[in-house]
C-alpha cells in the first residue's frame, strides 16, 4: 500500500505541487481525494527530489492546500478494455458514463508504444466512401491517417458522418468493422449529432465513444484521444478488426495542450503553442496503420477547424506535416451551396498512388485524377482573368475550361448526403466533364486511355 | 553511489531531460545508463556535482534516487560490416532485430545493441606480419553486400607494425584479425569494427575542390540546379510539396555508391515504404537491388525526441566511415527541421535562453557544423571519397523566412525551393525554377562540357531565360488576356508550357520517366530548342501563332519523355527533323506569298 500525502505546497492552474514524496515515478497516476468525498485523478509531470508536480485531470477547483490527500498508484494511466467496449460511452479518463458498470480483465497503458517501422505493413487497400471528391481525387486507404481541415460552420461533421455511413458497406470485412469516436472539446449537440448518425446508419453497437465535451475538464482533453486510440489498438491488433477512428476537434485538443503548457510556464513557440506540439500530435496520429502480425487496421479521420480559415495556423500546419494528406473544406464552395465543399487543389491523399489504378480501382484513375487537378488549376487562373477582362473577352479555349470548371463543381463535387457513388461512377463523371475541353489539352493522360474513355 | 560504477542519482525528471547529483565522475558528452531499465542517455551539461542528461528513451517510470551508471565513453556508434541494407534507430539500434525479438511496437530499455555481433563474415586479410600500417590503411576486406566491398581500416591516430594476422575465413565482428605494436610498444588488437563518437567528424587527409556532379536522373535538378559530389543541398517546402518523394527519388536514382537515408522525426509508413520498395528496385547500372547500397535510420515523429536529435549525427558518422573507404555517399535527412525542433524541445527543458522562435541561440552553428561534414576529400589512405548532404526543411506554414530555412540557406549551395501552388496543380517535382539555385553551375560546367556536350549549359541558360520572359508576360496576361500579345511573345508562352509540362514535370511513379539519363536530358533540350527556333523563324516570316502552334508537333514534344525510351534516343533526332520539315515549309509559304497563300497553308496541316 502506497503512502498518502496530506499537504500541498502550491496550486497553480491545473497543477498542484507537493513535497516530502518518497517513491513517485515520472508519469505516474495519482488519486486525489478532495474534502473527504470527491476524487480527482492526476499525473506526475515533474519530479525534483521529494517535490512533485502533478497535473490534475478534473481541474483543481475545490482543492485547497489543506483539504486533500494524494495517493500514488504506482504506474502510468491504464484503462480497462475488453470486447464489451463496443457500443459503450466513456469519458476522457476511460470511465463509463452511460450508466452501466464496466469491468475488464486487462488494463492498457494509454501512452501506447511507437510502432517499429519494420513492424508496419504499408497500407495499399482503398476504402470507397461513396463521395466522388474523396474517392476520385483524394482516395482514402485503409490504415491511413487522413484529416479533414475545416472551418467553423462548415459541414465537416456531415462529411465524417457520411464517410462512416458509407464506408462500412464496402470491402470484405463488414462484420469486422468498428468505429472509435473521440470527442475533444466539442459541444453537446455536435456529440448528439454523431450519436444520432451512428444510430441511423445502424452501427451504434459497433461504436466506442470517448467523450470530453467543451465544458468538461481540459486536462482530460489530453487523455481522451489516447484512451480512444488505445481502445482502437486493442480492437485492431488483438481482435483483427478494421477500425475507423474519428477524432474531433483537434484544434480544441491543441488549445488544451497550450493552456496546460502555459500554466507550466514553458517556453512557447508559434502562437503560444508549446514547442513539442508537433511531437505530441505525432504521438496520436502515428498510432494509425497496419502491423505485420495482425489482420486489423486503424484508419484515422481527425477533424480540425482552422482558426480564421488559416491553413498556416500551427494546428492544421503541423497536422499536415504528420498525416498522410488532408481533405480541405472551402468556405467559398460552401457559400455556392456545394456539398461536400471539398477544395481539391490543396487536398491530398499521400497513400492514394499505391491504392489506385489497375488491379485496385481502374486503370485510368491515376492519369485522369492528375488531369482533373491540372485542368481545375487552370480554371482558377482563367476565372481570375475573367474577373479582370470580362468573360466575353477570354479566348474560346478558356471558355471551354470555364465550362469544365462549372461541370466539375456541379456534377462531380456536388452530391447529396444520401448519394453513395461507386468508384466506376465517379471515374465516368470525371471523363464526362473532361469532355468539355478538347482532347489535345489532355496531356496528362496516356493516349491509349484517351482512345478508350474520352467522351468529347 | 558506491556499488560498482554508479556515477550519480537522479534528482530531477522532466520528460527527456533529467538531472543527477553526486555526479562528479561524469564527463561531458559521456554516454550513461539510467534507472532499472538502463535507459540510454548522454551528459549535456555539468555544474559542480550536478549533471544534466538527455535520455534517448521514454522516461516514464523514472524515480528520484534512480541510479546513473557511467559507461566511460562518449555517445558512439559501432562501425563495421552489417550496416548496409539494414535499418537502425537514431542511436544505431537495429530495428529489424528488435522487431524479431519482440512485437511490432518498440519497447524501452533495449540496451546498447547495434550491428549484429554473431553474424559470420567472410574475411580476406590484406596485410602481412612485419608490415607497417597506419591510420586509414586497409588491413582486411569483406564483401558486405553484393554491391559494396567493405574495407577494414586502421582507426584514426593509430599506427604500428603488424605482429599477428589471422587466416582468411569466417569470423564475427568481435574476432581479432590483426594485432599491431604501436608507437608506445603496446599491442593493439584490430577486429572487424571500430567505434566512433558521433559528434566528432572523422579526420581526412585533405578536402578537395568540388568538380563532379551528383547525377540524380531528375531533369529539373541535373539540368537546372545540379548537385555536386561533396556538396550540400536543401529542399525546403510546406507539407505535401514533395520533399520526401524528392529525397526518395535521389536515394533511388542518384549515382552515389552508398545512400544513408535518415527519417528524422517523420512518418513511420514512409520508412516502411522504403523497406518494402527498395529491395525490389533494380539499379540500372549494377543490376543489383537498391537496398544493397542503402542504410536506413529511422527515428520517426513518435519515437523519443532526444534520439531524433542524435540520428543526424549517427547518420553522418556512418557516411564518413564509408567515405573513408573511398566511396561516394549521398546522405538524405528528412527532415532537418524536426531535428532543429528536437534541439528546441531539449533546450526548452534545459531552461536555456531562447533566441528566435524559441530555438536555441546555437541553432545556426549546429546547422553549419552539420553541413560542414559534407566534402569531397582525399581520405587518410589516399583514396578519393565524398559525402553529399541533402537536407529537407519543413518551414512552419510554408514560410521560408523562419529560422531553420534561413540558417540552412546560409550554409548550403543548392537550394531546391518547393512551391505550394505548383504542388496544388500537381506539377511535380514542385521545384520552383525562379527561387531555386545551384552554386555549382560554374564549377560543373567543365564536366558537362566534356561528358555531355559543350552546348548543354548554354541551352540551360537559354531555357531559363525563356521561363524568365514567361514570368513577365504572365503578369501582363493576368491583366489583359493573352490575345493582345504579339505572336512572338505568345510563342514564348507556348514554349514555356512545353518546357514545364514536357521537361520540368517528371512523374516519380512512371516507369520510363522516374529516372532519366543526362544524354536523354540533353537531347530533349535540343528538341525543345529546335521547336522554339524553328517556330520563331516562322513567326518572323509572318506566320500566325495559330499555325505555328501545330497541335500534333507540340503534343509529340510534350510526350517525348514517355514515348522515347533510353534505348531509342535516335527517335529524338527524327523528331527534330520532323520539326524542321514542318516549319521550313510553313515559313516558305509565308515568305514567298504572304497571307494570300491561305489555301496552300491549310494543306500543310
Ligand atoms: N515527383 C513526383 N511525382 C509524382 N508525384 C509526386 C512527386 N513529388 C510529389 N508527389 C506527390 O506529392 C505528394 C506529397 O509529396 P511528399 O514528398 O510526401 O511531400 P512532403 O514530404 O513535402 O510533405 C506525394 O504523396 C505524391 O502524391
Ligand atoms: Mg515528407
Amino acid at each position: 500500500m502506497k503512502l498518502k500525502y496530506l499537504k500541498l505546497d502550491r496550486i497553480d492552474g491545473p497543477l498542484i505541487v507537493l513535497s516530502g514524496v518518497k517513491d513517485a515515478s515520472y508519469d505516474e497516476m495519482v488519486d486525489i481525494e478532495v474534502a473527504g468525498k470527491e476524487h480527482k485523478k492526476g499525473r506526475v509531470v515533474q519530479i525534483n527530489k521529494d517535490k512533485v508536480v502533478i497535473q490534475v485531470f478534473q481541474g483543481t477547483s475545490g482543492i485547497s492546500l489543506g483539504n486533500s490527500s494524494v495517493a500514488f498508484s504506482g504506474g502510468p494511466m491504464r484503462i480497462p478494455l475488453s470486447m464489451e467496449v463496443l457500443g459503450r460511452v466513456f469519458n476522457g479518463m476511460g470511465e463509463p458514463v452511460d450508466g452501466a458498470g464496466f469491468y475488464a480483465e486487462n488494463k492498457y497503458d494509454i501512452g501506447g508504444r511507437p510502432i517499429n517501422p519494420v513492424g508496419r505493413k504499408y497500407p495499399r487497400d482503398y476504402i470507397q466512401t461513396g463521395i466522388s471528391s474523396i474517392d476520385g481525387l483524394t482516395t482514402l486507404i485503409r490504415g491511413q491517417k487522413l484529416p479533414i481541415f475545416s472551418g467553423d460552420g462548415l459541414p465537416h461533421n456531415e462529411v465524417a458522418a457520411q464517410i462512416v455511413k458509407q464506408a462500412k458497406i464496402s470491402g470484405d470485412a463488414a462484420a469486422n468493422f468498428a468505429i472509435v469516436f473521440a470527442a475533444m472539446g466539442i459541444k453537446h449537440d455536435e456529440a448528439e449529432y454523431f450519436k444520432r448518425q451512428f444510430e441511423l446508419s445502424g452501427v451504434l453497437n459497433k461504436v466506442v465513444m470517448y467523450i470530453n465535451l467543451a465544458d468538461d475538464p481540459i486536462v482530460e482533453r489530453i487523455t481522451t484521444p489516447r484512451c480512444a486510440l488505445t481502445a482502437a489498438e486493442y480492437l485492431a491488433f488483438e481482435h483483427d478488426m478494421h477500425i475507423l477512428v474519428i477524432m474531433t476537434n483537434m484544434t480544441s485538443y491543441a488549445e488544451a495542450l497550450r493552456e496546460i503548457s502555459s500554466a507550466r510556464e514553458e517556453v512557447p513557440s508559434r502562437k503560444g503553442y508549446p514547442g513539442y506540439l508537433y511531437s505530441d500530435l505525432a504521438s496520436l496520429y502515428e498510432r494509425a496503420g497496419i502491423i505485420k502480425n495482425s489482420k486489423g487496421s486503424i484508419t484515422q479521420i481527425p477533424i480540425l477547424t482552422m482558426p480564421n480559415d488559416d491553413i498556416t495556423h500551427p494546428v492544421p500546419d503541423l497536422t499536415g506535416f504528420i498525416t498522410e494528406g488532408q481533405v480541405i473544406l472551402s468556405r467559398d464552395l460552401f457559400q455556392k451551396n456545394i456539398y461536400p465543399p471539398v477544395n481539391i487543389l490543396p487536398s491530398l491523399s499521400r497513400l492514394m498512388k499505391d491504392g489506385i489504378g489497375e488491379g485496385y480501382t481502374r486503370e485510368d484513375h491515376p492519369d485522369i485524377a492528375n488531369q482533373v487537378f491540372s485542368a481545375y488549376t487552370h480554371v482558377q487562373e482563367i476565372r481570375a482573368l475573367a474577373q479582370v477582362i470580362g468573360e466575353e473577352d477570354i479566348s474560346d479555349l478558356d471558355k471551354k475550361y470555364l465550362e469544365f470548371g462549372k461541370q466539375f463543381e456541379s456534377k462531380l463535387l456536388n452530391q447529396s448526403f444520401e448519394s453513395n457513388r461507386n468508384i466506376e461512377d465517379t471515374l465516368n463523371i470525371m471523363w464526362e466533364i473532361l469532355g468539355a475541353i478538347p482532347k489535345g489539352e489532355l496531356t496528362r493522360i496516356d493516349p491509349g486511355l484517351i482512345e478508350k474513355y474520352y467522351v468529347g | 553511489m558506491n556499488n560498482g560504477n554508479s556515477s550519480g542519482k537522479l534528482v530531477f525528471i522532466n520528460g527527456p531531460v533529467v538531472k543527477a547529483e553526486n555526479a562528479e565522475a561524469l564527463k561531458m558528452r559521456e554516454m550513461v545508463l539510467v534507472g532499472n531499465k538502463k535507459l540510454i542517455g548522454e551528459v549535456v551539461s555539468i555544474e559542480s556535482d550536478k549533471a544534466t542528461l538527455q535520455i534517448y528513451e521514454e522516461t516514464s517510470g523514472l524515480k528520484w534516487g534512480d541510479e546513473v551508471v557511467s559507461t566511460g565513453k562518449p555517445l558512439s556508434v559501432k562501425l563495421g560490416p552489417g550496416i548496409l541494407s539494414n535499418i537502425f534507430d537514431g542511436i544505431e539500434r537495429p530495428l529489424e532485430h528488435i522487431y524479431e525479438t519482440g512485437s511490432a511496437f518498440i519497447p524501452e530499455g533495449i540496451g546498447l545493441i547495434s550491428i549484429d555481433l554473431n553474424k559470420l563474415w567472410d574475411i580476406h586479410l590484406t596485410v602481412n606480419v612485419g608490415d607497417y600500417i597506419e591510420e586509414g590503411s586497409v588491413y582486411a576486406t569483406v564483401q558486405e553486400t553484393s554491391l559494396i566491398l567493405h574495407k577494414l581500416m586502421v582507426p584514426p591516430k593509430m599506427s604500428g607494425k603488424v605482429t599477428f594476422v589471422e587466416k582468411d575465413g569466417k569470423y564475427n565482428i568481435e574476432h581479432t584479425v590483426v594485432k599491431i605494436l604501436d608507437k608506445e610498444e603496446e599491442e593493439v588488437e584490430l577486429s572487424l569494427y571500430q567505434e566512433w563518437p558521433i559528434r566528432t567528424p572523422r579526420p581526412v587527409k585533405q578536402k578537395r575542390a568540388i568538380e563532379k556532379p551528383l547525377i540524380t536522373g531528375q531533369r529539373v535538378i541535373d539540368t537546372f540546379f545540379p548537385l555536386a559530389k561533396g556538396g550540400t543541398a536543401a529542399i525546403p517546402g510546406g507539407f505535401g510539396t514533395g520533399k520526401t518523394i524528392t529525397q526518395h527519388q535521389l536515394a533511388k536514382w542518384s549515382d552515389a555508391d552508398i545512400i544513408v537515408y535518415i527519417g528524422c522525426g517523420e512518418r513511420g509508413n514512409e520508412m516502411t515504404e522504403v523497406l518494402e520498395d527498395f529491395p525490389k528496385i533494380i539499379d540500372p547500372k549494377s543490376q543489383k537491388s537498391l537496398m544493397q547500397r542503402t542504410v536506413l535510420l529511422a527515428n520517426t515523429s513518435n519515437m523519443p525526441v532526444a534520439a531524433r536529435e542524435a540520428s543526424i549525427y549517427t547518420g553522418i558518422t556512418i557516411a564518413e566511415y564509408y567515405r573513408d573507404m573511398g566511396y561516394h555517399i549521398a546522405i538524405m535527412a528528412d527532415s532537418t527541421s524536426r531535428w532543429a525542433e528536437a534541439l528546441r524541445e531539449l533546450s526548452g527543458r534545459l531552461e536555456e535562453m531562447p533566441a528566435e522562435e524559441g530555438y536555441p541561440a546555437y541553432l545556426p552553428s549546429r546547422l553549419a557544423q552539420f553541413y560542414e561534414r559534407a566534402a569531397y576529400v582525399e581520405t587518410l589512405s589516399g583514396t578519393e571519397g565524398s559525402i553529399t548532404i541533402i537536407g529537407a526543411v519543413s518551414p512552419a506554414g510554408g514560410d521560408f523566412s523562419e529560422p531553420v530555412t534561413q540558417n540552412t540557406k546560409r550554409v548550403v549551395s543548392t537550394f531546391l525551393a518547393l512551391d505550394k501552388s505548383l504542388a496544388y496543380s500537381r506539377h511535380y517535382p514542385a521545384i520552383n525554377w525562379h527561387n531555386s539555385y545551384s552554386g555549382y553551375v560554374t564549377v560543373l560546367k567543365e564536366w558537362y562540357d566534356e561528358n555531355i556536350s559543350e552546348n548543354m549549359m548554354e541551352l540551360r541558360a537559354k531555357i531559363l531565360r525563356i521561363l524568365q520572359e514567361e514570368r513577365k508576360l504572365l503578369e501582363i496576361v493576368k491583366l489583359v488576356g493573352e490575345d493582345i500579345l504579339p505572336d512572338d511573345q505568345r510563342l514564348i508562352l507556348e514554349i514555356s508550357k512545353v518546357i514545364k509540362v514536357g521537361y520540368l514535370q517528371q512523374n516519380a511513379y512512371h516507369k520510363d520517366d522516374a529516372n532519366v539519363s543526362l544524354n536523354k536530358q540533353y537531347k530533349m533540350l535540343t528538341v525543345i530548342d529546335s521547336l522554339y527556333e524553328a517556330a520563331n523563324e516562322c513567326i518572323r516570316a509572318g506566320a500566325p501563332i495559330s499555325k505555328v502552334k501545330n497541335e500534333d508537333i507540340f503534343y509529340k514534344v510534350i510526350t517525348m519523355k514517355y514515348t522515347v525510351s533510353e534505348e531509342n534516343l535516335e527517335l529524338l533526332d527524327e523528331l527534330i527533323k520532323e520539326i524542321y520539315e514542318y516549319y521550313i515549309s510553313l515559313g516558305k509559304m509565308y515568305r514567298k506569298g504572304g497571307a494570300q497563300n491561305e489555301t496552300e497553308i491549310s494543306k500543310i496541316r
